[in-house]
């Protein structure tokens, strides 16, 4: 079996031959009961994760080398054509495009918004709990309700959106229609969702800057501006590194409002849309989605990995 | 300069810094939040006359329930909100189980190997489920499991993220606390169901909160794996509904489908928000 097994046995048996026999016949049985055990209280849990979470990488890579629909009975070897076309196509261009866009914006206006608000909830007032509560609560609502509830809100004819822009005298943009403005529309409401998480989570980094560091830049005459951007955020920078690759896995695999907003999308084809799209939408090209989902995998799994390593980092330092 | 403390406080250069700066972004912050909520449940209790209009009042002026009972004629209300409870329910209980025991087998149950295997656990947290979908499609189907509410719970049961939360909190037990029970000759089983998972109750139930919630939001996998009505999960029967109800009247049943998916998670959210915002902003704050 394991190597401490046959390291461990022969010690004994040159002192005193019998008892350690059956000493080591003790430990023998032990251990596979441990095994048993293990395999009894885990093995269910590690079962699942191989078979719907490590089976379906590897699936992916095979499929990923194939020209083939979903349902038919023939598929043929196109080697790293679906890559190359991800890469090189108009279409696959367009997504990286639309992707980056989007992610960039999303964490960008979150992290900014977010920041300003756990400003302002740093400030010992009375019912800023209840309204820290308040500012989290859209990012554990599901996304279908709150994309239905945005559509409502941005439609050009009768949404509210538009009556308040009718109120300055001006016509509502047709969000739904402009490829761009489309893309400004999910967004918003992604920022809208999100801002609440980051507010939480810096409010928790502010409030670990020692108080006395802050006193001491006042004393030194620098105003809170000079106080913010010299003291605060450097002290700050762990989180917001810890926030921007959250926010950006997240916002990588947005989904749910993008389909309720622009169901078969239009301007707004993220890479995880595109997925489901070409897989289960009118194409059912199950080899290049496959080829979408190793990159996907790929990149957030890249990316997760520079975070670890700076979060070691930071533990072998401190 | 010399003027007590207390004046000083009251001051109005005082008074006008903390409204300005505190407490009219903060009320900024929090219509800009709940307006969009408190919409949708007002617009919920609109007649379609209320609805379509160039001058939109804030409140119902009929108030009626009609988009309600509209939700439940389109699809089949009733079923797909109990499909919906099951799938969640069913779902986390198993899940939440199986991330106890793991856990309790990497922390406790010593055998060689056992932190290449918590590694490969760690791994599997960095797998986006959207990019396991179409394989797991693919063996769902050809096990029985397309369009049946099993289909649904059956791959997201093993739980990477559970394991490896309770993996942390079952790592800083004091070893005497199992020693003793191990002396009184109370096996794993027991010393997990007596012991461990008695002391680590906040924990387990902020994993199970936070599966709850990710439960009931599900979205793209039953959209996948679902498609008869019957079958659906709320998320997915709001899908079909929003396919159906596309003019512009309808949008007050719409509303009212959105009010019936996000109001128990607002509901339990508010009750238990302390779990739920500590575990989802787990690993930030260490």
């Amino acid at each position: 079996m394991s190597t401490v097994d046959r390291v461990a046995a022969p010690v004994p048996v040159t002192v005193a031959a019998v008892p350690s026999a059956e000493l080591a016949r003790a430990r023998r049985i032990k251990r596979s009961r441990n095994y048993f055990l293990f395999i009894l209280f885990a093995g269910p849990n590690i079962a699942l994760i191989l078979a719907y979470i490590y089976y379906p990488l590897l699936a992916n890579m095979y499929f990923s080398t194939l020209d083939w629909r979903l349902g038919a009975r023939t598929a043929s070897f196109i080697g790293l054509d679906n890559y190359a076309e991800f890469f090189s196509s108009r279409d696959g261009l367009e997504v990286w495009r639309v992707t980056i866009i989007f992610t960039v914006a999303t964490v960008a206006g979150s992290m900014m918004l977010g920041l300003l608000m756990a400003l302002v909830l740093n400030r010992r007032l009375p019912g800023r709990t209840a309204a820290r509560t308040a500012l989290f609560s859209p990012y554990v609502l599901s996304g279908v309700g709150v994309g239905l509830v945005w559509t409502f809100i941005f439609d050009p004819r009768i949404g509210i959106l538009s009556h308040f822009i009718a109120m300055f005298g001006g016509t509502s943009p047709e969000w739904f229609l402009d490829k761009n403005l489309a893309l400004v529309m999910v967004i918003a409401v992604y920022i809208w969702k999100n801002l609440g998480y980051c507010a939480v989570i810096y409010l928790a980094g502010l409030q670990s800057i020692p108080q006395d560091l802050m006193e001491a830049a006042a004393i030194d005459g620098a105003g809170p501006i000079r106080r913010f951007f010299n003291v605060t955020l450097p002290l700050l920078s762990p989180t917001v590194f810890f926030l921007s690759i959250a926010m950006v896995l997240s916002s990588m695999q947005a989904f749910d409002i993008l389909r309720i907003m622009t169901p078969t999308g239009n301007g707004t084809n993220t890479i995880v849309f595109e997925i489901y799209l070409q897989s289960f939408g009118t194409y059912q090209r199950a080899g290049y989605a496959a080829a979408i989902s190793v990159v996907l995998f790929v990149t957030l799994f890249a990316i997760t990995a520079i975070q670890m390593r700076y979060v070691e980092r930071k533990v072998h330092y401190a | 300069m010399t003027r007590p403390e207390w004046t000083r406080s009251l001051s109005r250069q005082n008074i006008v810094a903390t409204l300005f700066a505190g407490y009219v972004p903060m009320l900024l912050a929090l219509l800009i939040i709940a307006l969009p909520l408190v919409w949708m449940i007002v617009a919920s209790f609109k007649p379609v006359a209320e609805i379509v209009t160039v001058d939109p009042g804030f409140w119902p002026k009929s108030p009626t329930l009609d988009n309600y009972t509209a939700v439940a004629d389109r699809v089949p209300l009733a079923r797909v909100f109990l499909n919906s409870v099951i799938v969640t329910f069913v779902g986390a209980a198993i899940k939440v189980f199986l991330a106890i025991t793991t856990a309790y087998a990497l922390v406790f149950i010593d055998i060689p190997f056992r932190n290449a295997i918590f590694l490969g656990i760690l791994v599997a947290l960095m797998v986006p489920p959207e990019a396991a979908m179409l394989p797991n499609f693919l063996s769902i189907s050809a096990i029985g499991g397309r369009d049946t509410l099993w289909g649904i719970i059956l791959p997201g049961l093993g739980t990477a993220f559970g394991t490896f939360m309770l993996r942390q909190q079952f790592k800083t037990l004091p070893a005497e606390l199992l020693e003793a029970a191990e002396l009184d000759g109370a096996g794993h089983w027991r010393r997990l169901w007596r012991i461990v998972a008695p002391v680590s109750t906040p924990t387990i139930a902020t994993v199970a909160l936070v599966i709850i919630v990710n439960e009931w939001n599900n979205f793209l996998w039953p959209l996948v794996i679902i498609d008869s009505p019957e079958k659906m999960t709320l998320p997915v029967g709001l899908n079909l509904l929003r396919s159906i109800e596309t003019q512009t009247g309808s949008y007050g049943v719409l509303m009212a489908g959105a009010v019936i998916v996000i109001a128990p998670v607002l509901i339990i959210f508010a009750a238990l928000q302390r779990y739920i915002v500590a575990g989802l902003t787990q690993g930030a704050v260490k």
